[in-house]
Order: structure tokens, then C-alpha cells, then sequence
């Protein structure tokens, strides 16, 4: 059991503009192992498969709970959370590559700005700010709050857009993640009085018309958040929204 | 305003697909379907479309106009999609990539088909019952019309689901999945009239 290996074939990236390559590892196996576990194996004891010295590897992560979102990258071919990756769960050599939708910073970290640019865009946020105390909010019925809260765990994490076929170079879709706020922020009583402002954004560039319902997002989401269903709904509102804002004003 | 004329082209991209086109090619293959009782019958259909008052305005309201800019709408659609089925094999995905394919064959069967029946009428061709039957006496032709006429009719059915979604009619899992049946049924019942019309005319 001692000498048991785990097989990994990374893709690294040196700089965010160089040529990425692939470089093979055996790293000592323990039991639960996580993917994270077996990178920071590498990070210990930087050698190679071949035995040479190497860089180590470079991996974003934080919560290692799957609650951040920071660790997400492509292993076996799917994009996941690397802290919940089991070893044991997963078939060898392990592949594990960056997120193609995100330009690479270095080796499996990537740069996510295109997602919070996304969600500044579409105002995912309550507007409280004021120049005196307005007092407490109306309430939320527990029916909505149910179900708003299972959309509010969204970690940004960009599994979403990995696997969307609309996601790409050739398209300014902000992704599923977004809309889906939309929803969220759009169903609270105190962000429901600026709805319009979501709306609108969500009708600009990039927005939910670029939507081609693979339906990937939400076979996808580590969080099992209802994008398709999200979508479908906002659909209806901008629909109407769309319709109101041509013929009343 | 300005901002959402994407949008507005996706939503009219995805209404026109209905109505009009869609509705046309019901119209289109049911009356097709008359071929199964005989050349007398689909000639006295013929006749009756052709008697249709401001034939020519209709054909540009309801078909040609909306057709173009559902084409060439609907390319631009398909060309910026990067199909992802290999590492994402779910029935939806692959539903995704031949929406975009079956546009592209319909298009250009379209295309081809317009060419050998509309335009030879608008330059004197008479059309009636015989000149389709001598289209189809080549069996490459039957061949390509069979897969031109399941091309369309899959865009159709999918393109009604897809519908569905796009105007907020069907919004959870299990109203979308009920229409997956439904459209299914569209695609066999509209394929097989379809189908059955070009064998009419294989003598
Ligand atoms: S919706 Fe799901 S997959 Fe997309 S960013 Fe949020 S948690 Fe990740
Ligand atoms: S480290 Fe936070 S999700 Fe993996």
C-alpha cells in the first residue's frame, strides 16, 4: 500500500502568453485523497514522472469545501471543484487541465474577472445605500426565501460557462451564472424595487438572448442551482418587460 | 433602446420560425400529401394555391422575407457556437448541435428545391404533378429530398421546443420535458406525411 501512485497529467502555462504543454506526475497516494491533496504533493516534492526537478504546480483555492468556487478546473474532461474531487472516485492517469473559457494566469489558475465584470453589469446586488436610515425592509415570504436560497449559493465558481457551448470567444454571453442572479436579486422586495435596471441589462449585449438551451449549465453546476429553469423565467420577464417598455412608455 | 436589438432580432428569429415558417411548412407538406390520392388530386391542390388572390405578396410577406432573415439570422446563430457534445454527451446538447445542423441542410435543400420548382414556374415552367415525378425519378434526388424534408421538419419540432423556452412558456424541468414528448410526436406525425407526399411521386 505504501508505494501505491497517483497518476496525474497536468497542462500547464508558464505565463499568461506562453505555449501551455503537458507535464506527467506520480505522487504518493494516501487514502481520501482529494485532487488539491495531490497537488500539494507536487508542491512538497516538485519532480516529475521522469524524475527531473520541475516548477510546481500553481492552483487557486480557498474553502476546499466546495463553497468558494476558487478551485475550479477541467479533470477527466469535466470542470469541477478540484477540492472535491476524490482520487479514489476518479479514473487514472488523472488529466487535469485549466478552464478553456478563461484567459490562464499560470498552470490551473485562471483569471474569473469576466464573471464579477458580468455580475456588476447586471446588478447583482440590493441598493441600501441612502443618506438617512430607511428602516427595515418588507419581508420575504418563506415560500420565495426557500428557493431564492438555493440559487444564492452560486460561488461564482465558472463551471457554468466551461461547459456552455455559447460561452466562447466568438460570443459576449456573460453566461448562465448571471441570469440566474437575476433572478435572485429580482425576487428579494427590496431588490425588486430596482428591477427594471436588471432587466435592461439582461436585454443588452451579451444577455439572455445568446442562450441556445444545450442545457449543459445545469447538468453542470457542482451547486445543482436550476440555471435552465432561471433562464426560462427571466425569459418571460424581459419578454414582458420588452413588450410593456414598447407599447406603455 | 439601442443596446437591446440583439434581443429583439433572437425574439423575432425565434417567432418567425413559427409563424410564418412553420406553419408554412404544414401547409406545404399537407398539401403535398394530396399526392397519395393520385395526380388528379395534387394537381387540383396545385390549382387551388396558385388561384389564392395576391399570390405573389403572400409569397413575400409570409414566406420568403421572414425565410431570408431566419436564414441568415439563424447562420450567424449557428456559426458561434462551439459544439462541446464529446466532453458533455446529454440528450439536450446533441438536440443543440443538430438544431444548428439541420438549419444549415435545410437551408441549402431550400435552396435547391426552390430553385427546381419555384423559380423554373416563374420562368414558364408549368408545375404540376409530372414535373415533381420527374425530379424524383432520380433516386439521388429522392435520397436528398428525404433527408431535406427530415432536416426541416426536425428544426421545426426542436425549434417548437426551443420556442417554448424562448418566450417563457415552458420554464421547469418537468413542463420542458413534457414538451420533448410533445415535439417528439411533431417529428414523427410531420415527418411521416413528409415522407409519404415524396413517395407519392416515385412511380
Ligand atoms: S451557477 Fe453553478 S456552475 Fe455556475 S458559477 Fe454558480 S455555482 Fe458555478
Ligand atoms: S477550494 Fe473552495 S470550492 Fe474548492
Amino acid at each position: 500500500m505504501a508505494d501505491k501512485l497517483v497518476h496525474l497529467i497536468i497542462t500547464r502555462q508558464d505565463t499568461p502568453d506562453s505555449t501551455p504543454y503537458k507535464e506527467e506526475f506520480k505522487v504518493p497516494y494516501r487514502p481520501n485523497m482529494n485532487v488539491i491533496s495531490a497537488l500539494m504533493e507536487i508542491q512538497r516534492n516538485p519532480v516529475n514522472a521522469q524524475g527531473q526537478k520541475t516548477k510546481p504546480v500553481i492552483w487557486e483555492s480557498n474553502c476546499l469545501e466546495e463553497v468558494c468556487g476558487a478551485c475550479s478546473m477541467v479533470i477527466n474532461g469535466k470542470p469541477r471543484q478540484a477540492c472535491s474531487a476524490l482520487v479514489d472516485k476518479l479514473e487514472q492517469p488523472i488529466r487535469i487541465e485549466p478552464m478553456s473559457t478563461f484567459p490562464v494566469q499560470r498552470d490551473l489558475s485562471v483569471d474569473r474577472s469576466r464573471m464579477f465584470d458580468a455580475l456588476k453589469r447586471v446588478k447583482a446586488w440590493i441598493p441600501i445605500d441612502g443618506t438617512y436610515d430607511l428602516g427595515p425592509g418588507p419581508r420575504m415570504p418563506e415560500v420565495d426565501r426557500q428557493w431564492a436560497y438555493e440559487l444564492s449559493k452560486c460561488m461564482t465558481c465558472g463551471v457554468c460557462l466551461e461547459a456552455c457551448p455559447n460561452v466562447n470567444e466568438k460570443s459576449p454571453f456573460i453566461g448562465p451564472f448571471a441570469i440566474s442572479q437575476v433572478r435572485l436579486f429580482n425576487q428579494h422586495p427590496t431588490g425588486a424595487m430596482n428591477k427594471h435596471e436588471r432587466l435592461e441589462a439582461l436585454m443588452g449585449e451579451g444577455g439572455i438572448a445568446e442562450c441556445g438551451n444545450s442545457q449543459n449549465c445545469v447538468q453542470a453546476c457542482p451547486k445543482g442551482i436550476p440555471l435552465t429553469t432561471s433562464i426560462a423565467h427571466m425569459n418571460k420577464e424581459t419578454n414582458k418587460y420588452a413588450l410593456k417598455r414598447f407599447f406603455f412608455s | 433602446m439601442a443596446n437591446s436589438q440583439e434581443f429583439v432580432s433572437r425574439r423575432i428569429h425565434s417567432l418567425l420560425g413559427l409563424v410564418p415558417i412553420g406553419l408554412f411548412l404544414l401547409v406545404h407538406l399537407v398539401a403535398n400529401y394530396s399526392a397519395t390520392r393520385g395526380a388528379e388530386a395534387f394537381n387540383s391542390t396545385v390549382t387551388f394555391m396558385e388561384s389564392l388572390p395576391i399570390l405573389i405578396v403572400l409569397e413575400f410577406v409570409f414566406i420568403y422575407i421572414p425565410l431570408l432573415f431566419h436564414a441568415i439570422y439563424g447562420i450567424y446563430i449557428a456559426f458561434q457556437a462551439k459544439s462541446n457534445v464529446g466532453n458533455f454527451g446529454y440528450l439536450r446538447n446533441h438536440l443543440f448541435l443538430w438544431q444548428r445542423i439541420s438549419g444549415i441542410i435545410t437551408l441549402i435543400f431550400v435552396a435547391w428545391h426552390v430553385w427546381q420548382t419555384r423559380i423554373q414556374i416563374a420562368m414558364g415552367t408549368e408545375f404540376n404533378y409530372d414535373l415533381m415525378a420527374s425530379i424524383l425519378s432520380n433516386p439521388a434526388m429522392v435520397v436528398f429530398y428525404v433527408i431535406g424534408v427530415l432536416a426541416a421538419v426536425f428544426h421545426f419540432s426542436n425549434g417548437i421546443w426551443s420556442f417554448l423556452v424562448h418566450w417563457g412558456i415552458t420554464v421547469g424541468p418537468r413542463s420542458q420535458r413534457l414538451a420533448s414528448y410533445f415535439t417528439l410526436v411533431i417529428f414523427v406525425v410531420v415527418s411521416f406525411i413528409g415522407i409519404r407526399a415524396i413517395t407519392a411521386f416515385i412511380q
